[in-house]
């Protein structure tokens, strides 16, 4: 078994127009730039894209907004002192926004990787995401007393995930907090791919140590280093928490 | 005509709302206004910051030169790690936060009602970028949730209200609101005080916030 892709464009061969892609990080942490990167060079569209920010600046996330792949993108927090792309792309109307909660995104990633076919949750309840895009109400109850509203996971076709560093079978382990969404959306994908910045020898990580075991990754490419500037473009503080 | 009373600074306020945090403590600090606290926990108190983004021990800001562009916290800030402190994945932290192990969790908001409904992701306002973040979970998910703001709007109009007139974040969610005025605790049967600055009678408080106040 080698799960290792010599490229990546290799790595995201065959990815379809209409897929529903998870793409991990929080901020400048653990964004998988070049595996976005590929994915525009790969040129799959009509794309579905789960994922917490909705890019900033010009590049990863935002440059794929701005080329026009993506129809919908499900995340918590698509404002950002320089997500000008997205912000654009909403107001003339030109993509769908599915506003979560970033523990309900985190919570149905993970249903979706466990198998779960929906779940009862206290967030969001009374307020106006209960409700489905359409305006809706999502179904409610009443547990113990406590209002709770019914959500259901989130599917990826592909995950994009950005890793420390992985084996051939497809192990991983991360790096502080760019761990953030990649082992979930590991989890939830048909096929996820790890971007890494070391590819290392089976038995080289520890057991007691690996936080993706290799189950949820296809396959696995060495991408170099990009140092971001932590506090950089994108990053004043917003008002809410993110 | 007497003077005012004098309102308390930012850094007064963030003192006050850290005089409550008790040591062993696991605590949610809010982007924004509650981020200060951070600068104002008691000496004698160790209390543990846990950031949405998978962390748990979280550290004042880097010495310039030593930020890492993977340790940011959920304003996506350079942050630390003190010793002790844990990465953990997403979905964990916010388990951390929905299944009740934060002891607390401090938020800045627009409006919180008598009743304790919470406001604090959106104004509203047509056109606007919406963005909610991990409010809607750390709002209902702590075992307390307090909120730390200015009492009066630029306009002089109490952010303290019969109800909430921006799309909420949670229902009868908040506990405590700490403000530069008075701390109120919030109940079913309305507004309790529980401190005011000095100088500030309680009908004069109880003008400002346009609400009756129990004692």
């Amino acid at each position: 078994m080698n799960k290792i892709a010599a490229s990546v464009a290799e790595a995201l061969a065959g990815v379809r127009d209409g897929a529903t892609v998870l793409v991990g990080g929080f901020g400048t942490a653990g964004v998988p730039t070049a595996l976005i990167e590929g994915l525009i060079a790969q040129g799959a569209r009509e794309l579905t894209v789960v994922s917490n920010n909705a890019g900033t600046g010009e590049t990863g996330l935002a440059a794929l907004l701005k080329a026009g792949r993506v129809r919908r993108i499900v995340c918590s927090y698509p404002r950002q002192a320089d997500s000008q792309v997205f912000d654009e792309l909403y107001r003339r109307g030109r993509i769908e926004l599915e506003l979560v909660p970033q523990g309900n995104l985190a919570e149905r990633l993970r249903a979706a990787g466990a198998g779960i076919g929906a779940f009862y949750t206290p967030t969001g309840y009374g307020t106006d995401l209960a409700r489905h895009a359409d305006g809706t109400a999502k179904e409610t109850r009443l547990i113990a007393g406590r209002g709770h509203v019914l959500e259901y996971p989130i599917h990826g076709d592909l995950a994009l995930i950005q890793a420390e560093a992985g084996d051939r079978w497809g192990n991983l382990v991360y790096r502080k907090a760019a761990r953030n969404f990649g082992p979930v959306m590991a989890t939830a994908a048909r096929c996820t791919v790890a971007a890494v910045h070391r590819i290392v020898e089976l038995g080289e990580l520890d057991p007691e140590a690996i936080v993706t075991p290799g189950i949820h990754v296809a396959r696995v490419v060495q991408v170099q280093r990009v140092a971001t500037r932590a506090g950089g473009l994108g990053s004043a503080p917003a008002r809410q928490p993110a | 005509m007497k003077p005012g009373p004098r309102r308390r600074s930012l850094d007064e306020l963030a003192r006050r709302v850290a005089q409550d945090i008790p040591d062993g403590a696991y605590v949610n600090l809010g982007i924004g206004m509650p981020t200060r606290v951070a600068n104002h926990l008691r000496a004698d108190a160790e209390v543990v910051l846990h950031s949405e983004n998978g962390l748990l021990g979280m550290g004042p800001t880097p010495a310039p030169g030593d930020e890492d562009h993977d340790l940011i916290n959920a304003s996506k800030q350079p942050v630390t790690l003190l010793r002790g402190g844990a990465y953990f994945h997403h979905a964990d932290s916010f388990a951390m936060m929905r299944g009740g192990h934060l002891d607390l969790c401090v938020l800045g908001a627009f409006q919180v009602s008598a009743s304790g409904d919470l406001a604090n992701w959106s104004t509203g306002e047509p056109g606007a970028i919406p963005a909610v973040g991990g409010a809607m979970d750390l709002a209902v998910g702590a075992k307390q949730t307090w909120v730390m703001m200015e009492l009066l709007t630029r306009q002089g109009a109490s952010k303290v209200v019969e109800r909430c007139s921006y799309p909420l974040t949670g229902v009868g969610c908040v506990r405590r609101i700490y403000t530069d005025f008075a701390t109120l605790a919030c109940t079913p049967a309305g507004l309790r005080l529980i401190d005011a600055v000095e100088g500030l009678g309680h009908a004069e408080l109880e003008a400002l916030v346009g609400l009756p106040i129990g004692p």
